[in-house]
């Protein structure tokens, strides 16, 4: 038997010494646990929370046509970076309207830095090159190796990283792009997340991963922070509504059935996929993701089956106890019909149908 | 803390036996408990069940994982831990103690020889 080496990011080290749970996440040897999912979740939804999420992918885009091939890749409107340092979500689109990932486009002075799944990067990669060819004066640059990313997440993130890069940061738009130093690492970070809090996603080079990670748990002792794992990262995202590429999306799932409607702009111009999106607008959405709250506290998980009247309806993509929220939760494919608020389904949890209903995403909705 | 109190009978699926006269109590190891996180929802039987060795007397969630429970001794089920519908969290704080999950009477005594020591089980999950 060939055993694959996992990759690890430059904080595997630091995760063991702490005593982290280590999984295999594509490909990835990544902290699933510290003390407690449970825990973690509270620490970021109360006070705050810190996250290796190194294992990510980072492009740079630069160059005269960086604006139009990036417009061109993508199904959000560039244009509404109005400048730079700012950022957006939107979704690279097949031709058949599939999702090839999901991802975030930083607007930097001189570039654009698209930050992509891990699970992903080489695919993504291979994607955008693909359709490179078309511009002339362009430049990509894969910088997943040598960019370290740690996410600051919680009610105190903004306070503690204005303690530690020396000004205050919380005037800063959401969704912003700003520099700094932090304990002498140089540090980007844009006011985004994964978890439904407010918080940043930090940038630093690899080689500077570890000081940067102490210098932040240092400097939140006193907010009470916590390292976080994947467990709760994605415990987090889902009770805020967040769809995760391989669950709610994949290349034959448009961002339309996933409900990301609001971030596809077809009125943009032609872009990659749009033809295909327009179609499937037009003769409607084949099945649509839901958001469904269980009776009980058996938890819906990924792959149990949606039941209406008896009839297989669909399957749950993501499910979980909503830790904060205090209920079974799930993500749910179903036909458009059964899609309205207020639907009564039920999930098939191992041989009881329990009784389920459509509710308005997100579950959790962080106070502003 | 993962401890394996010396008085305790294990079995391979995890569950140990605590016996006095012919009533056992059953629950989950510390080891189990770990492993599994943060348990939210146990699913038990109810009284009045009669089990055999080793079928499947109930269900344990964690955050990360589900898991079915087995019986490490056959008997009829004369309690269960109501505790733990509203705090499942006690199956990882004290599963020895307060995050018991059933009583049973014992309807073959013997079948316990086959169950292992502290020591023995200590070395099982080591391995």
């Amino acid at each position: 038997m060939v055993a694959t080496a996992l990759q690890e990011t430059p904080l595997a080290a630091v995760h063991r010494s702490l005593g982290a749970r280590m999984v295999d996440f594509a490909g990835w040897n990544m902290p699933v646990q510290y003390k407690s999912i449970i825990q973690e979740h509270t620490a970021v939804r109360e006070r705050v929370g810190i996250f290796d999420v190194s294992h990510m992918g980072e492009f740079l885009v630069s160059g005269e046509d960086a604006h139009a091939f990036v417009q061109h890749m993508i199904a959000n409107d560039l244009n509404r970076l109005t400048q730079p340092n700012m950022a957006l979500y939107t979704q690279f689109v097949n031709e058949k309207g599939g999702t090839v990932d999901d991802l975030i486009v930083y607007r930097r002075s001189d570039d654009f830095l698209l930050v992509v799944n891990a699970s992903n990067i080489e695919k993504d990669w291979n994607w955008i090159q693909s359709y490179a060819k078309q511009f002339k004066s362009l430049k990509l640059k894969n910088i997943s190796d040598e960019t370290a990313l740690l996410a600051l997440q919680g009610p105190k993130a903004v306070q503690l990283l204005s303690d530690l890069v020396g000004r205050d940061l919380s005037t800063s738009g959401s969704f912003s792009y700003g520099e700094g130093e932090v304990d002498g690492v140089k540090i980007n970070f844009g006011r985004t997340g994964y978890t439904g809090e407010d918080g940043f996603e930090i940038f630093c080079a690899t080689s500077h991963a570890e000081k940067l990670w102490k210098a932040l748990l240092k400097g939140g002792e006193q907010y009470g922070i916590e390292p976080c794992g994947l467990g709760a990262r994605d415990t987090l995202r889902l009770e805020a509504g967040l769809p995760l590429y391989g669950h709610e999306l994949d290349d034959e799932t448009s961002p339309l059935e996933a409900g990301l409607g609001w971030s596809v702009k077809l009125d943009k111009g032609e872009f990659v996929g749009s033809a295909a999106l327009k179609k499937l607008k037009e003769k409607g959405l084949p099945k649509q993701c839901v958001c469904l709250r269980s009776e009980g506290k058996a938890q819906p998980r990924q792959s149990y089956e949606v039941y209406s009247n008896g009839q297989k309806v669909g399957d749950i993509t993501s499910g979980a106890l909503g830790i904060h929220v205090g209920y079974p939760l799930a993500f749910a494919f179903v036909k458009p019909e059964l899609a309205k608020e207020g639907t009564a389904l039920e999930v098939k949890i191992r041989e009881t149908f329990v009784p389920a209903q459509v509710v308005r995403r997100p579950w959790y909705k962080r106070a502003k | 803390m993962l401890t394996y109190p010396a008085e305790l009978k294990y079995v391979k699926s995890h569950e140990y036996v605590s016996v006095e006269g012919d009533i056992a109590t059953i629950g989950i190891t510390s080891f189990a408990a770990d492993q599994l996180g943060d348990v939210t929802f146990v699913e038990l039987p109810k009284v009045g069940k009669t089990f055999k060795n080793e079928e499947k007397f109930g269900v344990i969630e964690s955050v990360k994982s589900v898991s079915d429970l087995y019986m490490p001794c056959g008997g009829e089920v004369t309690a269960v831990n109501d505790k733990l519908s509203a705090e499942p969290e006690l199956v990882n704080s004290d599963c020895y103690g307060d995050g018991w999950m059933i009583k049973v009477k014992l309807s073959n005594k013997a079948e316990l020889d086959e169950a292992m020591s502290a020591d023995a089980y200590k070395e099982f999950v080591v391995e």
